[in-house]
């Protein structure tokens, strides 16, 4: 076999990435009859949605009786700051209930209200207690039942540990993508007609992060190199509580949840601080706000031993933590020898959501490219300028799903076969292939240890113009580099993480490259993006969405005025709900 | 105690050939042994072989054999090893490379439980379900399963006596449990049970449970009572007697 042969497989829906918004898509798209195949990066189940903690926001109003999706679309849209695609998260808000509910007949298990109904627990800025949960492992209880659900559809075909390193286009249309097998190397063409992008963040552009190893942000790459738009490239979250201490597990999740049953975060001194950032909400402020709360008490020298906060819980009861927060307690005792029922654990915040990505119509999930469409993470819009805790989950379901059946609808309107485009796929398979040339070449590993280096210097929490400005510098430096990387060592194709990290690679700079030229562009704070040298919202940004497109010179950026939202939706952003009180416990 | 340096020898080959190789890797607080994997991947050797994804003991995926024992690489301190540490990939499948095992058969026998089913009444119930939390917390556990597959790994089944042919193995028989016991399922998985599942291929040696980093009492609570449903309907000699009088 020559190396540059491959195998062609054909498909009416392919789709990129099987955690919860690809895997709700594709059940979604086999119920309409067609032909779906999924492609997995990792093995199934293992997709970043497993490590979700915390729950998925809909408003069941099973504890709160006041909640409603009024009350919800209206928490989104304040969190997001208002740049959110009000459509999004008004079909976000109306369909996150139903979709809640039918997960539970596909065999989801929740904790429950004492009325046997389906609890729901605080979360940050939601004004109602929202969020349905298992304890604190709602994400795989996610992926299981979807997995259950996926396997046993008919239609189905999974392949699993499958990267997809280009889309091949066909006049204008996505028609398929170029992948490799990581067990052998082996090169696949798949031709599909429609592809679904669910392939979730980039959050391997940061050196601490909750993101899994997967999260390197393909799909944001793979659509922006066929023409597809990005929206909201700045908008990178950061979880406020990551773990710190031991420096092997710093950025690993430290779940909302444990706000949401009380905890509560204090500086060296003791000092329950929120109450001087948001007297109101405290610890379940948004997380834009907690996290630079946070960032603000280490800089001011008021931060615990190793650069953080502490975060205490230890005034519940232990059964009540091991009952609530099972993989906490078992986390900090495994990994920091912290007994969290008797001991504080200490916090920073990591890289944990990228609200950037691709633009989307908010029906359907349709990219800017015909015959391209994303859900999830991959997808920009939903959450605005800072994603509230909880909208994760509910967002794959709501627009898996409806990505899903738009994504088969289209391939049923063009049954024809697709064509091959062969310089296309010559192009991606020389560019794959070429690393492995290069003995020799610099280590991709050390291009992505310095990536990650470039964003958490000068794209942290709160950034500024000149810093900004070296961070591109750095990252189109890098780009450069990159193109001449080789894997070092046996080239052999078969399971080689070099070879591998080589292509991710790619995938982060694009990512990281739309991350720095947003971020100047976006004169002001807000959300997420806080900048020094522009500390306040400036009100006439607050319609506009940065888009990021490819041209002749390069990446382009440019405001786009987003649409403006209805009078009667207005309304409701602007009606102050009632908050929640404890009473109204069921 | 504190080491600056280990020596982890780790096995590099495929499964054809392979052999040890060790490196010094040095120790940094806190250290986990996929870190010192992925140290040596990153400084000495980009083509290492290692499955990992969420590195927080969440996805269950960086399963291997530390000095013979079967665990989650990402959840075991270099320091509980001394000065010196041995990583070879689960025996229990085939070696694809390095650390790297098939784990498909897995997948494939997943595939032929039947999924959860309601019945038509509760499927057709308007209303929301209303369930005790007791009845989930029971089910919970087994859902907790990360598939991390080093219960199929240390299982003698499987491990010994290759008969992957005659029996799921414990991981599938925790799926079973978890969709035998949750409350809203009725579908009837003990013919399976008895037939191609083989929950009587089991001789209740706990190896599974001891494996478990999701602490699983995978023999006690979901084999077990699993053989006893199966016993129940097909060895229980007052229910043969009762068919046979009913003539079913």
């Amino acid at each position: 076999m020559s190396d540059a042969s491959y195998e062609t497989v054909d498909t009416d829906v392919l789709i990129v990435g099987a955690g919860g918004a690809g895997m709700r898509a594709a059940i979604a798209a086999a119920q309409q009859g067609l032909r779906v195949l999924v492609l997995c990066k990792s093995l199934l189940g293992k997709a970043h949605t497993v490590m979700a903690e915390g729950g998925m926001a809909a408003a069941l109003a099973n504890v709160a009786h006041l909640d409603s999706w009024e009350a919800h679309f209206a928490d989104t849209m304040k969190g997001g700051k208002l740049i959110n695609n009000w459509r999004m998260a008004y079909i976000h808000a109306r369909e996150a209930a139903e979709r809640v509910l039918e997960l539970e007949r596909w065999g989801a298990v929740f904790d429950r209200t004492a009325s046997g109904l389906i609890h729901q627990r605080p979360f940050g800025a939601h004004t109602y207690p929202r969020l349905a949960h298992i304890g604190d492992r709602t994400g795989l209880e996610l992926i299981r039942t979807l997995q259950d659900r996926l396997v046993h559809t008919e239609g189905v075909q999974v392949h699993m540990e499958t990267t997809v390193v280009r889309l091949l286009t066909w006049e204008g249309r996505a028609a398929g993508a170029l992948a490799y097998c990581r067990a052998d190397g082996g090169l696949v063409v798949y031709t599909a007609r429609s592809v679904l992008l669910a392939t979730g963040g980039a959050g391997r552009i940061y050196r601490v992060t909750s993101n899994s190893w997967e999260s390197t942000g393909d799909g944001t790459a793979l659509a922006y190199e066929v023409g597809a738009q990005l929206q909201d490239c700045e908008m990178v979250q950061f979880h406020p509580t990551g773990m710190v201490w031991p420096p092997g597990v710093r950025g690993i999740l430290v779940t909302e949840g444990v706000r949401g049953e009380g905890g509560i975060l204090r500086n060296r001194d003791g000092e329950r601080f929120m109450e001087r950032y948001d007297p109101e909400r405290l610890e379940l402020s948004s997380r834009d706000v907690v996290s630079r709360a946070i960032n603000a008490e280490v800089l001011e020298g008021r931060g615990t031993p190793h650069g953080g906060a502490y975060l205490d819980i230890t005034h519940r009861s232990p059964d009540y933590i091991r009952s609530k927060l099972p993989s906490m307690y078992e986390q900090f005792l495994k990994l920091a020898k912290v007994d969290i029922t008797r001991e504080p654990m200490e916090v920073a915040p990591t890289i944990h959501y990228f609200m950037a990505g691709v633009r989307v119509d908010a029906e359907t999930g349709a990219a800017s490219v015909p015959g391209l469409f994303a859900a999830g993470e991959v997808a920009g819009g939903l959450h605005g300028a800072n994603r509230l805790g909880g909208n994760s989950l509910s967002d794959l379901l709501v627009f898996g799903k409806r990505a899903g059946e738009a994504a088969a609808a289209l391939a049923a309107d063009h049954p024809e076969p697709v064509s091959v485009d062969r310089a296309q796929v010559a192009e991606g398979i020389e560019r794959l292939l070429e690393p492995l040339r290069r003995p020799h070449g610099e280590s991709p590993y050390r291009l992505q240890a310095e990536l990650q280096d470039v964003c958490t210097h000068y794209a942290p929490i709160i950034r500024e113009e000149q810093g900004l400005r070296a961070g591109l510098e750095q990252v189109l430096d890098l780009e450069e580099r990159a193109r001449r990387c080789g894997v070092g060592g046996p080239s052999g194709r078969a399971f080689n993480p070099g070879w591998h990290t080589a292509h991710d690679l790619r995938s982060l700079l694009v990512n990281a490259e739309a991350l720095f030229r947003c971020a100047l562009e976006r004169r002001e704070t807000r959300g997420a993006h806080a900048r020094s040298d522009y500390p306040r919202p400036d009100p006439s940004l607050a319609q506009v969405n940065l888009v990021v497109e490819r041209s002749e010179g390069g990446m382009s950026v440019r405001a786009v005025e987003n649409e403006a939202v209805p009078y009667e939706l207005t309304e409701i952003i602007t009606q102050s709900f009632q908050r929640y009180t404890p009473e109204e416990l069921v | 105690m504190t080491v600056s340096s280990i020596d982890v020898s780790i096995f590099r080959g495929d499964a054809t050939r392979g052999e040890l190789v060790t490196y010094a890797v040095p120790v940094r607080e806190g250290m986990v042994v996929l870190d010192a994997v992925l140290w040596i991947q990153a400084n000495f050797a980009p083509d290492l072989a290692v499955r990992w994804n969420c590195k927080a003991a969440k996805c269950g995926s960086c399963s291997a054999e530390i000095n013979g024992f079967p665990r989650l690489m990402c959840k075991s301190p270099v320091t509980d090893y001394g000065s010196r540490l041995t990583v070879r990939p689960m025996r229990a499948f085939p070696i694809i490379r390095d650390l790297v095992t098939d784990v498909s058969w897995n997948y494939e026998v997943d595939r032929r439980i039947p999924p959860f089913t309601p019945s038509v009444r509760d499927m057709e119930d308007p209303e929301p379900w209303r369930l005790q939390q007791q009845d989930v917390e029971r089910v919970a556990e087994f859902r907790k399963c990360i598939e991390c597959f080093l219960c199929q790994d240390v299982c003698h089944v499987l491990r010994d006596h290759h008969r992957q042919d005659a029996f799921f193995g414990p991981r599938l028989m925790v799926r079973i449990a978890g969709l035998e016991m949750h409350p809203k399922d009725a579908v009837d998985r003990r013919p399976l049970l008895k037939g191609e599942a083989g929950v009587g291929m089991c001789n209740v040696t706990k190896c599974c449970t001891e494996v478990c980093p999701e602490h699983i009492h995978i023999t006690d609570n979901a084999i077990i009572p699993l053989k006893e449903r199966m016993a129940d309907q097909y060895f229980d000699p007052f229910r043969w007697a009762a068919r046979r009088l009913r003539g079913r």
